[in-house]
């Protein structure tokens, strides 16, 4: 075991913190600790200029292989990369879809076509990505995917109809990837399609979801005949799901460093609170501050091990609880916040109702444990996938409302 | 970096555990703990005779093995899992760190080399009858006499105090409080002016005793570093203790889901293993991410308390990082072990299951060097009271 990184990656530590340092001014000086999780709405303009700028430095796709237009960084210089980057306050990123989730997809799946049509855009920070996954009746039952996907061979195009829900960014995209049902028989994981559509199009409508925080980062997208061409669809039709899924098993949470530092942030602010506002002297809120920064300091370790690999590169036990692990973390921490304001946790910043970062982060956290699988998904997904524990056996119950 | 074992690190882990799935089964458990002494001695000769274990992390120059602590760590996992009953955590974990870090090369050569030589048990007392964890549970007095000290009070839960060979006793100075005046005294168990008593102990794999000194008179070569200034030395021992301890409940973290996943799945009603029952999952999987999350938490301690030990610049560390590891682990390993109590059903309510000797263990394990909520407390020192910057 071999705590400490080489001498080369802490030049490289430098070389990140010193770019970031130097770039992250003037006009993008507004942007520092902005639109991450519960603020990605905010000056979504401003932050496309930095993915560009970024990009014109070379810190777009880092740990992408060079012969697509990545970096092609070590899982360290990721790790340092993603910290560096949460360290210095920049903000959330706007390509991130693509970067992280679309483009090593189509890396992975897709044919040379793709590869030479859609990587540039996302490489170059000028084309973001959206994720259209989830519907209004495939929500933890990802697989009962309703969207269609129909060819019509005159205008050699694949025509979508159905509806996406919980896009994040739909507005501000100009691709999404879905998966859709290529043979309307089919039931489940069977007879899907993984199809990269272009979002303006008039066989597309974009609604936006009012949330709990009052703003609204997620949307509806309607697809009423949507056009995607015949070479736009990744893997054959009926691969869908195997394409959707295909990156899980490489996911080693390089990113995961960089939340965690953003995570930091907040606690360095309620602790801050606490000493100023006599919080600090309440016996049980110390023990609270201090079971999350001990759980925060254990967060990382986890990663560490995570990013360290198994011998043979298989989903480790570390990886499977992560999710789990940091959703609850991050809950019980947006309580702690409140907890430590006391009465001024009430007081918003403005009316209508303008809320600080820390009363964001609390109502913003109760998604965490719903969204990319619930805390119960993940709890089936360990006990099935860790512990090797049976599925709970198949029983048909008719529903009345089959929508 | 690279946070994993070495392939002579997995060796080795591997190695204690075959061994201990033989030495250390159900029955050998219940043998050991059932007598006062609380182990067997033939086993321990086979621990230090042909193992080797206890001498992995003493130096070579004192006839050890000279590897580092993340080895130990990986050893105590192996014990943890397998409950064993033997001086091992007293010998080499409290005394054998006690002389490392604050013993003469003199005193290491006698002590420490007896110890790798299976030679001699020991063991450390430093809290008296309040049961406190700092400086202040320091309540053995000694007072110097005609070049001697001079050592009086009562010293309680101490690990195997009632059998080891050699006690290294912590006093303070008469008059003294707080972290000034403690110093460490080596001083064999049979001296004049000690009185041992066993303990008997809800967790009867692990013994205590209490430790009388009346008028204990030892000589200067007796100290171990300067006198009255032993706190810093007492205080990292604690700290090297608490992160072996931790590993051996993260051993037992796991092995209570382990048996729980593998009683599950063979226990039938309602015609269906109860472990495809989701109310059922849902527990081991929370279970599962306590023994991960420990698991990280002690090798990361493991690596800094490595560190600390050849003053490598990570070794500051050593405080947080034992208490992150004592903190999770100490809750992790009893609410691991009431779950897996809970989900064997009856059968867990029995003598005969092995459920109870683990929560009992988790327990006393969970108390001793410090609960949750101390370590906690000292984070939360740490953290809040310094001013702000």
């Amino acid at each position: 075991m071999q705590l400490s990184f080489s001498a080369e990656d802490e030049q490289f530590r430098e070389e990140v913190a010193g770019w970031l340092q130097r770039n992250l001014t003037g006009e993008f000086e507004q942007l520092k600790f902005r639109g991450g999780p519960g603020d990605e709405h905010m000056f979504p303009q401003e932050r496309k200029a930095w993915e560009q700028k970024l990009a014109e430095g070379g810190w777009t796709c880092v740990g992408w292989p060079r012969a697509y237009g990545g970096r092609g960084c070590s899982i360290e210089q990721q790790v340092i990369f993603f910290e560096e980057y949460a360290r210095a306050g920049a903000p959330g990123r706007v390509g991130h879809i693509g970067e992280g989730l679309a483009g090593p997809t189509i890396i992975a799946f897709g044919s040379q076509a793709q590869k030479e049509k859609y990587l540039p855009g996302i490489v170059a920070g000028t084309e973001l990505w959206c994720q259209g996954y989830s519907e209004p009746g495939a929500g933890s039952d990802l697989a009962n995917v309703r969207t269609r996907a129909r060819f019509d061979a005159t205008r050699n195009q694949w025509l979508i109809t159905g509806q996406k829900v919980w896009t994040s960014l739909a507005h501000e995209s100009d691709y999404c990837f879905i998966i859709a049902r290529t043979d309307p028989d089919s039931a489940a994981h069977q007879g899907l399609g993984f199809f990269l559509v272009k979002m303006d199009q008039p066989g597309i409508e974009i609604r936006p979801i009012q949330q709990i925080t009052g703003t609204s980062e997620f949307n509806e997208v309607f697809f009423d005949d949507a056009e995607c061409g015949a070479d736009d669809i990744v893997g054959a039709p009926g691969e869908g799901w195997k394409v959707a899924m295909g990156l899980l098993g490489f996911e080693r949470g390089v990113s995961t460093l960089g939340q965690q530092m953003l995570f930091q942030n907040e606690l360095d602010e309620i602790v801050n609170i606490a000493r100023d506002n006599g919080a600090a002297r309440d016996p049980v809120i110390r023990q609270r501050i201090a079971d999350a920064h001990i759980g925060l300091k254990i967060m990382r370790y986890n990663s560490l091990r995570m990013l360290s690999g198994s011998e043979d590169g298989s989903l480790q036990q570390e990886a499977l609880i992560y999710k789990l692990y940091w959703a609850s973390w991050h809950r019980d921490l947006g309580e702690l916040a409140m907890d430590v304001l006391g009465m001024q946790s009430e007081i918003l910043e403005a009316p209508p109702y303008e809320l600080s970062r820390l009363q964001s982060m609390y109502l913003f956290v109760r998604s965490d444990t719903i969204y990319g699988g619930t805390n119960e998904i993940q709890r089936n997904i360990i006990a099935e996938r860790g512990l090797g524990m049976p599925r709970e056996p198949k029983v048909q119950i008719k529903v009345q409302d089959s929508q | 970096m690279d946070f994993r074992f070495s392939d002579e690190q997995r060796m080795i882990r591997d190695t204690a555990a075959a061994f201990l799935a033989e030495v250390s089964d159900s029955a050998a458990v219940r043998a050991a703990m059932a007598t006062e002494i609380g182990y067997d001695r033939q086993l321990w000769q086979r621990i230090c005779g042909e193992m080797y274990l206890q001498a992995t992390h003493i130096p070579e120059s004192c006839g050890g093995m000279g590897l580092g602590y993340v080895e130990l760590v990986a050893i105590m996992e192996q014990m943890g899992r397998y409950l064993l009953c033997a001086p091992f955590f007293s010998t080499v974990c409290l005394a054998g760190n006690a002389l490392l870090v604050a013993g003469s090369a003199a005193q290491q050569q006698e002590y420490l080399a007896q110890i790798a030589a299976g030679e001699l048990t020991a063991t450390l007392a430093h809290t008296g009858v309040t049961g406190e964890w700092g400086a202040q549970g320091v309540t053995a007095v000694y007072r110097q006499r005609a070049g001697q000290y001079v050592l009086d009070g009562k010293l309680r839960y101490v690990v195997d105090g009632h059998t080891a060979d050699l006690l290294l006793v912590a006093a303070r100075e008469e008059g003294s409080s707080g972290e000034q005046g403690i110093s460490l005294f080596a001083v064999p168990a049979a001296s004049a002016g000690i009185e041992r008593t066993w303990l008997p102990t809800v967790d009867q794999t692990r013994k205590l005793a209490e430790i009388g000194l009346s008028g204990l008179a030892v000589p200067a070569s007796a100290l171990l570093g300067e006198a009255g200034a032993a706190w810093p030395d007492l205080s990292k021992t604690l700290d090297l203790a608490t992160i072996a301890l931790a590993a051996e409940q993260m051993g037992g973290t796991q092995r209570v889901l382990d048996m729980t996943v593998d009683y599950t799945r063979e226990r039938v009603q309602f015609n269906r293993p109860i472990a495809s029952f989701q109310a059922v999952k849902h527990i081991a999987a929370d279970m599962m991410l306590k023994a991960e999350v420990a698991r990280s938490a002690v090798y990361y301690a493991g690596c800094i308390a490595q560190e600390a030990l050849s003053g490598d610049a990570l070794g500051a560390e050593l405080p947080e990082a034992a208490s992150v590891a004592k903190a999770y682990c100490s809750d992790a390993y009893f609410a691991n072990s009431a779950d897996a109590l809970q989900l064997h059903g009856g059968v867990g309510f029995t003598w005969e299951y092995d459920v109870h000797l683990y929560l009992k263990r988790a327990k006393a394990s969970e108390h001793f060097l410090g609960n949750g909520a101390h370590h906690r407390e000292r984070v939360a020192s740490l953290l809040l009271d310094t001013p702000n910057a």
